[in-house]
């Protein structure tokens, strides 16, 4: 599970580079994950525009990343497919992250 | 992992481990598109198929990762019905579960990390029924389209 990260200032940027976060890569993408954001940056915003598809699983391993980012730190979501948005939608969980169109977006919007 | 394309529809057999799972899925997903399946509710079936198969290689099969999954696909003028074979264990009290996902109305650390899949399921097809018989979990998850429906990919 490949990630790749940035950090300007207070924000991190990690880019997943893979096509899918599924059930196969759940575990690996949330210890990566954990690695990753073990600098401590004040927000983190996950770059999602390469992934083509999330079954719950993943999607259970992404709010798992934010519940051990900690207290004040939060997790944005960028880049959504349209499939990748739907799951969010159903499970409701659109309304636990903010996400954005893309990456820039996420970028311009304030962290609070 | 083995695939069989015959008219209108298709098999597909595969061990039951979350790697075989993963590519079975991405397999199937290629080849309903290629079958006619419109591109919206292709994705709504892929959703629900990776739950269900994930469900049988986790709870199904789970510790036996030899188990055999199979997912035969067929298409006629209503749409697609997609059945999912296996010998591992029966769902529990032989019925689908009611898939009642935990509320996401809640504190960071309270929030659910997994019982979405029959949640997931029962949103997305038209119809779901499940026995079993001799042994064998059948699954049979139907989805529902007009031709009109149908588009150039």
């Amino acid at each position: 599970m490949a990630l790749s990260s940035n950090t300007t200032g207070e924000t991190q940027v990690i880019r997943v580079d893979a096509d899918r976060i599924d059930a196969a890569m759940a575990i690996q993408f949330k210890e990566n994950m954990r690695l990753e954001t073990d600098s401590g940056a004040r927000r983190v915003i996950l770059d999602l525009s390469a992934v083509e598809f999330i079954d719950s699983s993943g999607l259970g391993a992404i709010v798992a990343s934010m519940k051990q980012l900690g207290g004040d730190r939060r997790l944005d979501l960028a880049g959504l497919q349209p499939v990748v948005e739907k799951v969010f939608r159903l499970t409701r969980m659109d309304t636990v992250f903010r996400l954005f169109p893309n990456l820039d977006d996420a970028l311009a919007a304030q962290s609070e | 992992m083995t695939v069989n394309c015959k008219n209108g529809g298709m098999d597909l057999s595969f061990a039951a481990n979350e790697a075989d799972a993963s590519t079975a899925i991405a397999c199937l997903h290629g080849s309903l598109a290629a079958l006619g399946v419109p591109h919206q509710r292709n994705c709504d079936v892929k959703i629900a198929l990776a739950e269900a198969i994930n469900n049988v290689v986790e709870h199904a099969y789970a510790g036996n990762p030899q188990g055999r999954v199979q997912v035969r696909a067929t298409m006629d003028r209503n749409g697609l019905s997609i059945l999912i074979t296996d010998r591992g264990r029966p769902l529990p009290g032989l019925r689908i579960p009611d898939g009642i996902p935990a509320s996401v109305e809640t504190a960071r650390e309270d929030l659910p990390e997994g019982g979405f899949g029959w949640f997931l399921i029962r949103q997305l097809c038209d119809n779901v029924r499940y026995d079993r018989t001799d042994g064998e979990n059948r699954l049979r998850l139907s989805f529902a389209f007009s031709p009109a429906e149908k588009r150039p990919q």
